[in-house]
């Protein structure tokens, strides 16, 4: 019986810290339907940016030998030694300070948390020691380090270990935010994120890590890198714009799938790029389908919808057709108890409604006018 | 391990003063022998040290064992610990592995969810520890809690509604595995993240010695108990409030359960000086080694540590070597220890070690230790009962306990939760 019971545990993918076997994520890099798990990109880009560079190293808690909490680093103690991929004790404040401090001097050290909410044990170095230095040493020191690691709502965890740091690093000069979605995401994001010289925050989403999407040869080369600071459209639209990062592009993605079986023709813009933010790709769009929604799974005050929202009253104000529609989070700390969690973040139905919502109140204003 | 009635013949040596001096014993234990090992880890000691240190010995852990090994045996009648006490503690210590067992069983039938954390193994320490505590002593935990909880006081019923996410649970279910709080217990967390439980009590502590000191309450003499583990013992919170509790006498006693593993980390390869008892004298606290799997020899060291306390003798560091017998959390594959060192310490399971000594010390037949048995299922299986059947968290939970304060957004002007609004279920789950 507990065979049985446990087999469903995982083939139902309970979430549960450090499971996820990774074994199952290299199984289809080579198959012919090129399809690539976003662990796997994520795996692969840090192993070819290692190679490439050998000033690149990787710091964490159980990236070595227990091959990364949620398989991440799988194999790379193996090729890389202990000198490159480093087992840290569990001291955030002291290797993250080590990290930035490698990084003033020549190194390219990417920090992982094992997940984002310890980075908060570790905020002042990012802040304080990463972000600000480039500034006040007046372009002396730059500081090319990549923090990363799982962010945002995951499932069951109670308050401390769910949450989205997306608003939080968004808001501070000098960093820059990056939230992939799909594997090809992953992989151009991450190797840009190495390769740039300042300091990234890298936003992953540990409920995506499983995730397979399609992957074009281009994505698998090895010189494949993203910008920077630039949105992508994951889907054309003419009636409503939703923007979503992570994984809620997923859910605008669905979102978007229903609306159109309404006639609602929705554009959805994968941001990518949280800080810097793209606001011309998010204007544009605006201007064509004259709505917008945005989403995000963070609290909704001083949130990332918030910005998006202040860009688009300051460029775009004369062609909004209906008040800026935000999903958000529920503005509490993230419940233990399935019910209520499942209220506290956006669901796929919450940015229908808002969407038709943000459609259809435009007729009526419009007809009055 | 021998339970051997020697080991209350006399008190430790615990005085500040003479802690770190006594403890520096002669040259007995060189870790930098090729070929030592620590504890009863498989792991060899990995060392990094230049060819001349010959010179740098370390003591070998103060374990209690040691000093009391040359004692004479005593009678059962010497006993510092009498039959009553004896029930309660095997009580205590089969109640949290029923507990814990319980919860896996739950937790693979979805019934909870989440980072669960079992304390199998490590039950000495929580009944050698709590057990001598008030109830209006403090004990902060961390993620891994529900024993610390339950040997506090704190109702299995309401332990176990908590993990089913239950508005009977201790926190209504808004807080979970990681997160058991009881005000009434006096149990303060439940803290998920690493270290950040020590700050939390050494304030708990800090405001003991203030409310006594400051305002003048005698009776203010609450001791508080910190536990963690031995991968915090690496974090800065660690070494800053030895600091602060040291310089303040605070009374308070840190707990270290070194379980030799953080997740898949061996302490020997994330510890520069992996003797954590050694780290109190540093900063002018006594501290003490003691067998975790022995729950009479963690009952006499918490026993003068948490006197120390209540007198205002200041704090004091313990480390308990002791074992999880299961994954780090109910996720983990657990496949980095050693299966050696897995069986070296499962033969010494605290609970079946503690039933042997009371049979063989005439302190209870295997009847009365059958009818506790029976007594704990009982009590597990009422509270799964209890748990299944209790009702969900209604919605407008959602928004209450943001804050103290009734008026908190929680509840709008008309005095109605801000979530029955119907614009709060329109599309957004933004308030
Ligand atoms: C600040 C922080 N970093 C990382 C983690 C992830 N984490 C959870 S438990 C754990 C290991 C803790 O080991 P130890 O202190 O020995 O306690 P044990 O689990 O063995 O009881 C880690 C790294 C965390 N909870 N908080
Ligand atoms: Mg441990």
């Amino acid at each position: 019986m507990w065979g049985v019971l446990r087999q469903k545990v995982c083939a139902g993918g309970l979430p549960g810290m450090y499971i996820r076997p990774a074994v199952a994520a290299f199984r289809n890099y080579s198959s012919s339907a090129k399809q690539m798990m976003v662990r796997e990109a994520l795996n692969s880009a840090l192993d070819e940016e290692m190679s490439a560079d050998h000033r690149v190293f990787l710091m964490g808690e159980e990236v070595g030998e227990y091959q990364g909490a949620y398989k991440i680093s799988k194999g790379l103690l193996e090729k890389y030694g202990p000198e490159r991929v480093l087992d840290t004790p569990i001291t955030e404040a002291g290797f993250t300070g080590i990290g930035v401090g490698a990084a003033y001097y020549g190194l390219r050290p990417v920090v992982e948390f094992m997940t984002f909410n310890f980075s908060m044990q570790a905020i002042d170095h990012i802040i304080n020691s990463a972000a600000k230095s480039n500034y006040m040493s007046a372009g002396q020191i730059s500081v090319p380090i990549v923090f990363r690691g799982p962010n945002g709502a995951a499932a069951g965890v109670g308050a401390q270990h769910s949450q989205c740091y997306a608003a939080w690093y968004g808001s501070c000069p000098g960093l820059k935010v990056l939230s992939p979605y799909s594997s090809e995401d992953a992989r151009g994001l991450l190797k840009a994120a190495i390769r740039d010289p300042d300091p990234v925050v890298f936003l992953e989403n540990e409920l995506l890590y499983g995730e397979s999407f399609p992957v074009s040869d281009e994505v698998l080369d090895s010189s494949f890198c993203l910008p920077i600071g630039k949105a992508k459209i994951e889907r054309e639209g003419k009636d409503v714009t939703i923007t979503a990062y992570s994984k809620m592009v997923g859910f605008a993605l669905k979102a978007a799938e229903m609306l159109s079986k309404e006639g609602i023709s929705a554009e959805v813009i994968n941001l990518r790029s949280i800080r810097p933010l793209d606001r011309s790709t998010i204007n544009a769009s605006v201007r064509k389908t004259n709505r917008l929604v945005t989403v995000e799974e963070g609290f909704p005050q001083h949130g990332v919808g918030a910005e998006i929202c202040t860009s688009v009253i300051e460029e775009s104000f004369g062609y909004l057709d209906a008040p800026v529609e935000r999903i958000a989070g529920a503005d509490v700390p993230m419940p233990y108890a399935a019910n209520l969690e499942r209220m506290a973040v956006p669901q796929v139905e919450d940015i229908v409604r808002a969407a038709k919502r943000a459609c259809y109140r435009s007729v009526p204003m419009a007809a009055t006018a | 391990m021998s339970f051997s009635a020697a080991k209350f013949a006399q008190p430790l040596p615990i005085n500040p003063v003479s802690a770190s001096r006594s403890n520096d014993k002669p040259l007995s234990f060189d870790p930098f022998k090729a070929g030592s090992s620590f504890l009863g880890s498989t792991l060899k000691l990995r060392v990094h040290v230049p060819s001349k240190v010959s010179h740098l010995r370390r003591s070998t852990a103060n374990a209690v064992s040691d000093v009391v090994k040359e004692k004479k045996p005593q009678s059962p009648a010497n006993l510092l610990l009498t039959k009553e006490e004896a029930l309660v503690l095997y009580e205590d210590m089969v109640l949290g592995r029923a507990f814990e067992d319980m919860c896996a069983q739950m937790y693979y039938r979805g019934k909870m969810f989440g980072f669960v954390h079992l304390y199998n193994g490590q039950e000495a320490v929580s009944t050698g520890f709590i057990k001598l505590l008030r109830q209006d002593d403090y004990v902060v935990s961390t993620y891994r809690d529900h024993v610390h909880a339950v040997s506090k006081g704190v109702p299995a019923r309401a332990v176990m509604s908590e993990l089913f996410g239950k508005a009977t649970g201790c926190c209504r279910g808004q807080g979970g595995s990681m997160h058991m709080f009881s005000k009434e217990y006096n149990l303060l967390g439940g803290f998920a993240f690493i270290g950040e439980g020590i700050p939390v009590a050494t304030g708990a502590a800090f405001s003991s010695k203030y409310k006594r000191e400051v305002l003048k309450q005698a009776d203010a003499d609450q001791v508080t108990l910190a536990f963690f583990g031995d991968g915090t013992c690496n974090n800065g919170q660690f070494y800053e409030c030895l600091n602060m509790a040291a310089l303040w006498k605070l009374p308070i006693v840190f707990v270290v359960e070194n379980n030799l593993w953080a997740i898949g980390m061996s302490h020997l390869r994330a510890t520069s000086d992996p003797e954590i008892w050694k780290k109190g004298p540093a900063f002018g606290m006594p501290g003490v080694h003691v067998d975790g799997m022995d729950v009479l020899k963690v009952r006499e060291v918490a026993k003068e540590a948490i006197e120390r306390a209540r007198k205002g003798e200041g704090p004091t560091l313990v480390e308990c070597e002791t074992y999880r017998f299961r994954g780090h959390s109910l996720a983990d594959p657990d496949e980095l220890r050693d299966p050696a060192e897995k069986a070296h310490y499962a033969e010494r399971d605290p609970i079946s070690a503690f039933k042997k000594y009371m049979i063989e010390n005439k302190l209870a037949n295997e009847q009365e230790l059958k009818n506790i048995d029976k007594k704990v299922d009982e009590v597990i299986e009422d509270s799964v009962e209890f748990a299944d059947e209790s009702p969900h968290p209604q919605r407008s939970q959602l928004l209450e306990n943001v804050f103290a304060d009734p008026k908190g957004f929680g509840i709008g002007p008309d005095g109605r939760y801000r979530c029955e609004d119907p614009k709060f279920t329109e599309g957004t789950a933004e308030v």
